[in-house]
């Protein structure tokens, strides 16, 4: 049985079935992002100074990768209308661009931007004890500036059976720039380029700090929201990469004989949920890299 | 074309984000202009919607109320207080 509607327009709605479906199903996208956006937006207003980080995520990288994200929707919409003028080989190469754009973002994002955190280590400095790490914290300096105040020292962390280990009491850490010399007035903004941990260790005492961990979801509430925002974002990028192969493939070279309108109506609608993943990021590119 | 305007804009945005508005409210808003103006770009001309029939829009009108109202209700527990036992 053929299924209806596919290219002709229903007549209560006036357009074919599946744009009305996407439409609504991208409604209830939008629903499941808003959520996650207002816990963000909730979060960050609830933190308290200082405990809310800025400049922990490399901004040329996430440039490059909004970049790869805009370009792949300009290659989606070229591939339907290619498509629309009965061009396949056209088709064909606009849809691998798509495609290859998805996957550069995912690599580089899951290669390279998340275990880059996993690796750092940030130690929450218990209050009474902030006054001790001040060579590290440069808590006056900030005072004077009007800047929030510093709580945590964060650096690539060198003993790290320290975390798991009760009887080691300290937590060497190679220093990152902005704690190895706090009082710089170049390290009041987060570095445009990213800066590697320095070589200066500092031994900080277990007793004096409130909590520390790798930069994990259960760091803090900023990469818990980052890492569900992006890894939910991520996830669906990967959904839509997996649906474009499917299209790219030989099989769809069977649709495109028998009906090529069809083809192109769900190329339409794949196109839709690209845009609108492209969407997301857009938004979520400025709210945790830039501010 | 279009795409070479939302490349050009997210440039914007970049170097926007490092001019001091005054407070850190007025960046975060000007941020957010932006970004909303290059969504509006993707939702309008990649997503044809400048060119759609009224039952998406229709759909649309809803999604943005429900929204709000998600927003709302997490902003109701703005006030409250974690309970330490």
């Amino acid at each position: 049985m053929e299924i209806p509607y596919t290219v002709s327009t229903r007549p209560d709605t006036g357009l074919w079935n599946a744009k009305v479906g996407i439409w609504l199903f991208l409604a209830s996208e939008v629903m499941l992002f808003g959520g996650l956006f207002s816990a963000y937006i909730f979060l960050r207003l609830d933190a308290p100074p200082g405990m809310w980080p800025h400049g922990l995520l490399n901004v040329p990288v996430g440039t490059m990768n909004t970049a790869i994200l805009i370009l792949s929707s300009v290659t989606v919409v070229l591939a339907w209308a290619a498509l629309k003028m009965r061009k396949y080989r056209a088709y064909w190469w606009y849809m691998l661009a798509t495609i290859l754009c998805g996957v550069i973002f995912l690599t580089v994002k899951l290669v390279y931007e998340w275990p880059q955190k996993f690796d750092h280590f940030g130690a929450y400095i218990k209050p009474d004890a902030l006054a001790k790490y001040e060579q590290y914290l440069g808590n006056e300096h900030a005072a004077a500036k009007g800047l929030p105040p510093r709580l945590e020292i964060t650096g690539h962390l060198h003993n790290r059976t320290a975390l798991n280990d009760p009887n080691i009491k300290d937590y060497e850490v190679a220093l990152d720039p902005v704690n190895a010399d706090p009082t710089n007035p170049a390290m009041d903004r987060p570095h445009f380029f990213y800066v590697p941990p320095t070589h200066k260790l500092a031994t900080i005492a277990k007793d004096d700090v409130e909590r520390a961990t790798m930069f994990l979801p259960t760091h803090s509430a900023y990469f818990a929201s980052y890492f569900t925002i992006t890894g939910l974002h991520g996830m669906h990028v990967l959904g839509g990469v997996l649906v474009f192969i499917y299209m790219w493939l030989p099989v769809s070279k069977k649709l495109y004989q028998r009906n090529p309108e069809h083809l192109a109506n769900r190329v339409e609608v794949c196109g839709l949920f690209w845009h609108f993943v492209d969407l997301v990021w857009i938004f979520v590119f400025p709210l945790f890299y830039l501010l | 074309m279009v795409g070479a305007t939302l490349l050009a804009f997210t440039a914007i945005t970049v170097a926007l984000s490092y001019v001091n508005f005054g407070a850190p409210k007025a960046n975060i808003a000007v941020a957010m202009l932006v970004a909303t103006f290059k969504a509006g770009l993707v939702a309008a001309i990649f997503m044809h919607l400048a060119a759609e029939k009224r039952l998406i829009y229709r759909i649309l009108i809803f999604t943005g109320f429900f929204v709000l109202g998600l927003f709302w209700l997490i902003f109701l527990a703005w006030y409250d207080y974690p309970v330490a036992h």
